[in-house]
């Protein structure tokens, strides 16, 4: 016997007050990921990652979920198996809306992932969610300084080479801890690439 | 871990752009998914389940509720079991909830249909399927409410779930209806799905499942995406 999957559906405007309560004031339920990845027991080197979801009209998206997820600074992901074998207070996770920033940014801190051992470059996984966007799209954050190891990233090499650069985070400044930023275009020339994971 | 999931489905999930849905048109996107190969990023996911209290999160007649009183509406209980498309139930998998209220009103503050809100009613929730791939949650029937993507427009009554499963890649947000709802033929957020799929969103009415004298009780299940059918593993 065979199953059909469930289809997705949008996720609507009004998502906040159940996924990222917290972030909207909301204090009904608990969160169960922020923005902020880090706890005092994390290793590793801390980042942060902004970035704005625009449409076909280079407007700000006000009202997408985006959510990550990566591994560790030694390169792991952190799983309901592997939970108790690592001492590292870091579970890879995070979830942030783009409706309460001013300019519509998300933003994460986080640290920066170590490579997985499997000829991947470190990256971080993007899931991105709004109204008006019926599936969710899956893309990949790739770092500008690992130029070497991007070049061997099966993911990357995949990508046409006139469309890499949109899976490639920009290294902006920051008085604590490196900063990236990383837009996501749905449409247009710059629409970012996104993955039929 | 299992070596890598079968791809989305795309006769079932509905496509990127619908004409009738005005929010895709500038939101979804041109070009065609890149391939790929599933890596150890696709196929991992996050444990949540030392997180939650199951018990408290998953009755939504009662987590919004101020001095003991009660949201108004018809109270519903929605279960089900979350399995793969091989049928293999899927236990530990988060499910996290939200719906309006009996009158069609969010408690979301960009909600502004002038529907009454409930004091009593906050509208969001979650739980973790047993080992048996099963889950139940307690809420009351959302109501229908306008959105104005056309004259006269009006979601039908819908609950929205948004699901995790053992991988990024069998990731879920999605919505499911209630049977005979007139408004499902004019929801271009429903008809946007495949035909032959839409069945698939539409909770059944069932008897068993109804608590006596205490709530009506709808079966939904979830059909995760399943593990690749290799020859090694038959
Ligand atoms: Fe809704």
């Amino acid at each position: 016997m065979s199953f059909k999957q469930t289809p997705s559906q949008t996720i609507g405007p009004f998502f906040a007050y159940g996924l990222t309560p917290k972030q909207y004031g909301y204090n009904e339920i608990k969160d169960i990921a922020s923005n902020d990845l880090n706890s005092e027991g994390t290793i590793g080197e801390r980042i942060s990652i902004e970035g704005i979801v625009f449409d076909g009209n280079n407007e700000p998206v006000d009202d997408a979920l985006i959510e990550i997820w990566q591994a560790s600074s030694s390169g792991l992901y952190v799983t309901s198996k592997n939970l108790k074998d690592t001492n590292d207070s870091f579970s890879g996770f995070g979830r942030c809306g783009t409706g309460t920033n001013p300019q519509r940014k998300f933003s994460f801190t986080t640290i920066k992932p170590g490579a997985t051992g499997d000829n991947q470059a470190p990256h971080i996984n993007f899931t991105v969610f709004m109204r008006g966007l019926l599936s969710h799209v899956y893309t990949r954050m790739y770092f500008p300084e690992e130029e070497g190891a991007n070049q061997h990233d099966s993911f990357l090499l995949n990508v046409p080479k006139n469309r890499r650069q949109t899976l490639i985070a920009k290294q902006i400044p920051s008085n604590k801890g490196k900063a990236y930023q990383f837009n996501i275009y749905m449409q247009g020339v710059n629409e970012t690439v996104f993955f039929d994971v | 871990m299992t070596s890598s999931y079968n791809q989305r489905d795309w006769t079932v999930h509905p496509s990127y752009f619908s004409e009738n849905y005005k929010s895709t048109h500038l939101r979804s996107p041109t070009k065609a998914p890149i391939k790929i190969e599933q890596t150890n990023s696709e196929l991992t996911a996050p444990s949540f389940f030392p997180l939650i209290n199951h018990e408290q999160e998953n009755d939504l007649t009662k987590n919004g509720a101020v001095n003991g009183q009660q949201p108004l509406g018809e109270r519903i209980v929605v279960t089900g079991r979350v399995v793969d498309e091989n049928g293999k139930p899927q236990p530990n998998t988060l499910i996290e909830i939200w719906q309006c209220n009996s009158s069609g009103r969010y408690i979301h503050a960009a909600d502004q249909h002038d529907a009454p809100l409930d004091p009593n009613f906050f509208g969001a929730g979650r739980c973790i399927t047993d080992n048996n791939g099963i889950y139940k949650f307690y809420s009351i029937k959302p109501g229908a409410y306008p959105w104005g993507n056309h004259k006269n427009a009006w979601r039908p009554a819908h609950i929205h779930f948004s699901l995790f499963g053992p991988a990024f890649a069998t990731r879920l947000i999605t919505q499911s209806y209630f049977p005979g709802d007139p408004l499902l033929e004019l929801d271009p957020i429903f008809q946007s799905t495949p035909k032959k799929a839409r069945k698939l969103l539409i909770k059944t009415f069932d008897i068993e499942a109804t608590e006596e004298g205490f709530a009506l009780g709808y079966k939904f299940d979830f059909i995760l995406r399943g593990p690749k059918a290799t020859p090694m593993e038959k």
